[in-house]
């Protein structure tokens, strides 16, 4: 039965769109941002559908403001996004770590691109470290959820919500300017809430109830050590309860490619030809970069001859794949900084690695 | 101190405001913090908000001051104040709220969400503490530290070929289109922290009949960062200081501008 | 006007314990009513005194002064 037939809507969209019909699916009426290359799609769509909808889109005087912005309507109880790329959520960092330390939620989408500085605006995974080990100062982590397709920038999106008010902690979406460009179809899946919308916590005025106080600053005798083991079971739970990722391929490989977002696409085109070749490759895609899937890639390295890391940088998960296993001999990385790697280039790679290990001869062309 | 007068005036005229939490405070003794912090409470209760107030405390000597004043409050990175209260008035339209910022706050790091929040009519009022220098941190160099003024980091007095000028923010704010009122109090005579109430209760009316942003920004005192004692504090502000910054109202609406 | 002996028509009352003893209230009375103590509280301030009751007009102007809100006015 076609989709059509059994009655599914599909749509046909760029990633960056995707993004805001999942936020708005998932209850998001307030939305703040500053334009930044290439992002543009989801402040621009915003600022069209949340109006008409009762929602609040504001345009920022910059990523430090719209960070606050985010604190303040957070605060306030509500369901609230942002998106920016590099350069903004490095401006951002400030208000996510307090909020991290005030135990805010919020989704924020970096749509990242080529660093450091200004760097360029090449599709790019180089922010990949500031996303998943706390990028801001004290020592926090968030949930950092990277999608490979348009589906997922949609269905993603909605699960940032939910993790975020379920471990109320900022939720970021990495993504980068391929998938946020893209146009490809997506089933937009209803909404279910995984979390309760209750916030006993937020500020609203105290009538009735008694009075609220959302800080992250405790001085008193061993409150802020007290406050940072609670953070701390936060995300061992995280780590316990929310990984995600995707095997691809897996049967028998001996080669297991680890690739996360726009990396995993191409490396998907790769494995194929790769498997048509005979040769056994397959892949192991974090879903979930915090948490990051260390069991399975130590699974997979452990029944795997080689593991062949690839990002559009020049080397950062490997160091997350690096300290998930011991066989540190069985890694390879193809890094492509700031540019998007070719099929080619990766089926080149996987055919030499196979050699290598024995599990294909050779074949010089 | 009891004697026979209590029962003889039986009619309380003073006593402590019901938003003001009945504790001691941490501020040095003669800080106006604790009469601004009064004024802010006794206007909660002659509006009587407290219950539909949200409070965004700043960095700074006030950071704790959510222990003070008894409504729902929300901490702010430095300088943030204004983006954060944004965030929560933007959230709750029909709720009152207010920042509470010093010197180096508003006039240094949050320079540009003042300006910005002033400048979109953000319907939020915001006390402005200006005592001429970082108190919390140990009495260094403020954007309001006056020409000359020896702090801990113009060991030589501020000079401006260095340092630039003492930064005149009810006048800089009272320029900006969105700003429905601005002024300048200070608290150092009993006349003066009228007139202080008096532009406090004008900037929580502003607020309530949605007109739009509004500041009020006092001349405090700093007698532990100023090496002074109180009295002589309060002597430098009704001379020296007053005297650099102007009191007045530098910007009153009568009504909202917009539909 | 010593020892006309004027009626007071009001009266306060300093918290001892809260005060910090900055002086603001001293001057802050035109009656000069209050002066500084000789008693240390419990915090290691010399507290302000209400030495003069019988002056007291209850004009609430210390109150006023008092960063530390611990002067109680009645009138």
């Amino acid at each position: 039965m076609t989709l059509a037939a059994s009655g599914i809507r599909r749509e046909l969209m760029k990633g960056n769109e995707a993004i805001c019909v999942g936020a708005i699916a998932a209850g998001c009426r307030f939305y703040y941002g500053y334009p930044i290359t290439p992002q543009n799609d989801i402040p621009e769509y915003m600022a069209a559908h949340l109006p008409p909808i009762g929602g609040m889109f504001l345009q920022a005087e910059s990523e430090v403001a719209t960070i606050n912005f985010l604190l303040g309507t957070s605060a306030a109880g509500k369901r609230v996004m942002t998106s920016s790329s590099g350069p903004g959520i490095s401006l951002m960092q400030e208000g996510l770590s307090y909020m991290a330390g005030m135990e805010l939620p919020a989704v924020i989408v970096n749509i990242s691109r080529s660093g450091p500085g200004l760097g360029g605006i090449a599709p790019s995974q180089g922010d990949y470290f500031q996303a998943v080990k706390g990028g801001g100062h004290g020592g926090y982590r968030m949930p950092v959820l990277a999608p490979h397709s348009v589906q997922e920038m949609y269905s993603l999106t909605m699960r940032a919500f939910d993790l975020s008010d379920k471990y109320r902690n900022p939720a970021m979406i990495l993504g980068d300017a391929v998938i946020g460009q893209m146009k490809e179809p997506f089933v937009p899946t209803p909404y279910l809430p995984a979390v309760s919308a209750e916030k006993p916590w937020a500020l609203t005025g105290c009538a009735g109830r008694e009075r609220r106080i959302v800080k992250s600053l405790y001085l008193k005798d061993d409150e802020i050590e007290v406050h940072n083991w609670k953070l701390h079971r936060k995300y061992a739970a995280m780590q316990e309860e929310e990984v995600l990722y995707e095997s691809y391929c897996m049967d028998g490989a001996r080669v297991v490619i680890v690739a996360f977002g726009t990396a995993a696409r191409v490396s998907k085109t790769a494995i194929q030809v790769a498997r048509r070749e005979g040769i056994p490759v397959g892949m192991l895609r974090p879903v979930t970069l915090f948490p990051f899937p260390s069991r399975e890639v130590n699974e997979a390295a452990g029944a795997a001859d080689a593991i062949l890391v690839i990002e559009m940088n020049t080397g950062q998960m490997l160091e997350d794949v690096r300290m998930s296993t011991r066989h540190h001999d069985r890694i390879r990385f193809l890094g492509k900084p700031c540019a998007i790697p070719a099929p080619e280039e990766i089926l080149q790679e996987i055919r030499r690695l196979a050699g290598e290990i024995g599990a294909r001869p050779v074949r010089v062309r | 101190m009891n004697h026979k007068g209590k029962e003889t005036f039986p009619r309380e005229v003073f006593s402590r405001p019901r938003s003001l939490i009945d504790v001691r405070s941490h501020y040095c003794p003669g800080c106006h913090h604790g009469i601004a912090h009064r004024i802010l409470a006794e206007t909660i209760d002659r509006f009587d908000v407290r219950e539909k107030t949200v409070g965004v405390a700043p960095v700074g000597c006030a950071v704790l001051m959510y222990d003070y004043i008894d409504v729902d409050f929300t901490e702010a990175p430095h300088g943030r104040a204004p983006a954060v209260a944004t965030g929560v008035k933007r959230a709750h339209p029909d709720r009152f709220v207010f920042t509470y910022q010093g010197d180096g706050d508003l006039a240094a790091i949050g320079t540009s969400e003042i300006i910005h929040a002033a400048n979109r009519g953000e319907n939020i009022t915001v006390l402005f503490i200006n005592n001429t220098t970082y108190g919390m941190t140990g009495g260094q160099m403020a954007p309001t530290t006056m020409l000359g003024q020896k702090t801990a980091t113009s060991p030589y007095g501020r000079e401006f070929r260095n340092d630039g000028y003492p930064i005149k923010v009810a006048e800089l704010l009272a320029t900006i289109e969105g700003t429905a009122y601005s002024a300048r109090v200070a608290t150092s005579t009993p006349a003066q922290i009228r007139k202080a109430k008096e532009a406090v209760r004008k900037a929580f009316d502003m607020q309530i009949r949605e007109v739009g942003f509004s500041l009020v920004e006092f001349l405090s005192t700093c007698p532990t960062n100023w090496g002074m004692k109180p009295l002589d504090a309060q002597k430098r502000v009704l001379g020296e200081i007053s005297g650099y910054f102007p009191l007045g109202v530098y910007k009153e609406r009568k009504q909202a501008d917009f539909v | 006007m010593k020892g006309t002996a004027p009626a007071p028509t009001g009266t306060i009352e300093i918290d001892f314990e809260r005060c910090k003893a900055c002086e603001l209230c001293v001057p802050a009375c035109p009656k000069h009513c209050i002066e500084m103590g000789d008693r240390i509280n419990r915090q290691g301030y010399v507290a302000a005194l209400f030495a003069r009751p019988l002056d007291c007009t209850g004009c609430a102007l210390c109150a006023e002064s008092c960063p530390d809100v611990c002067i109680r006015v009645w009138r």
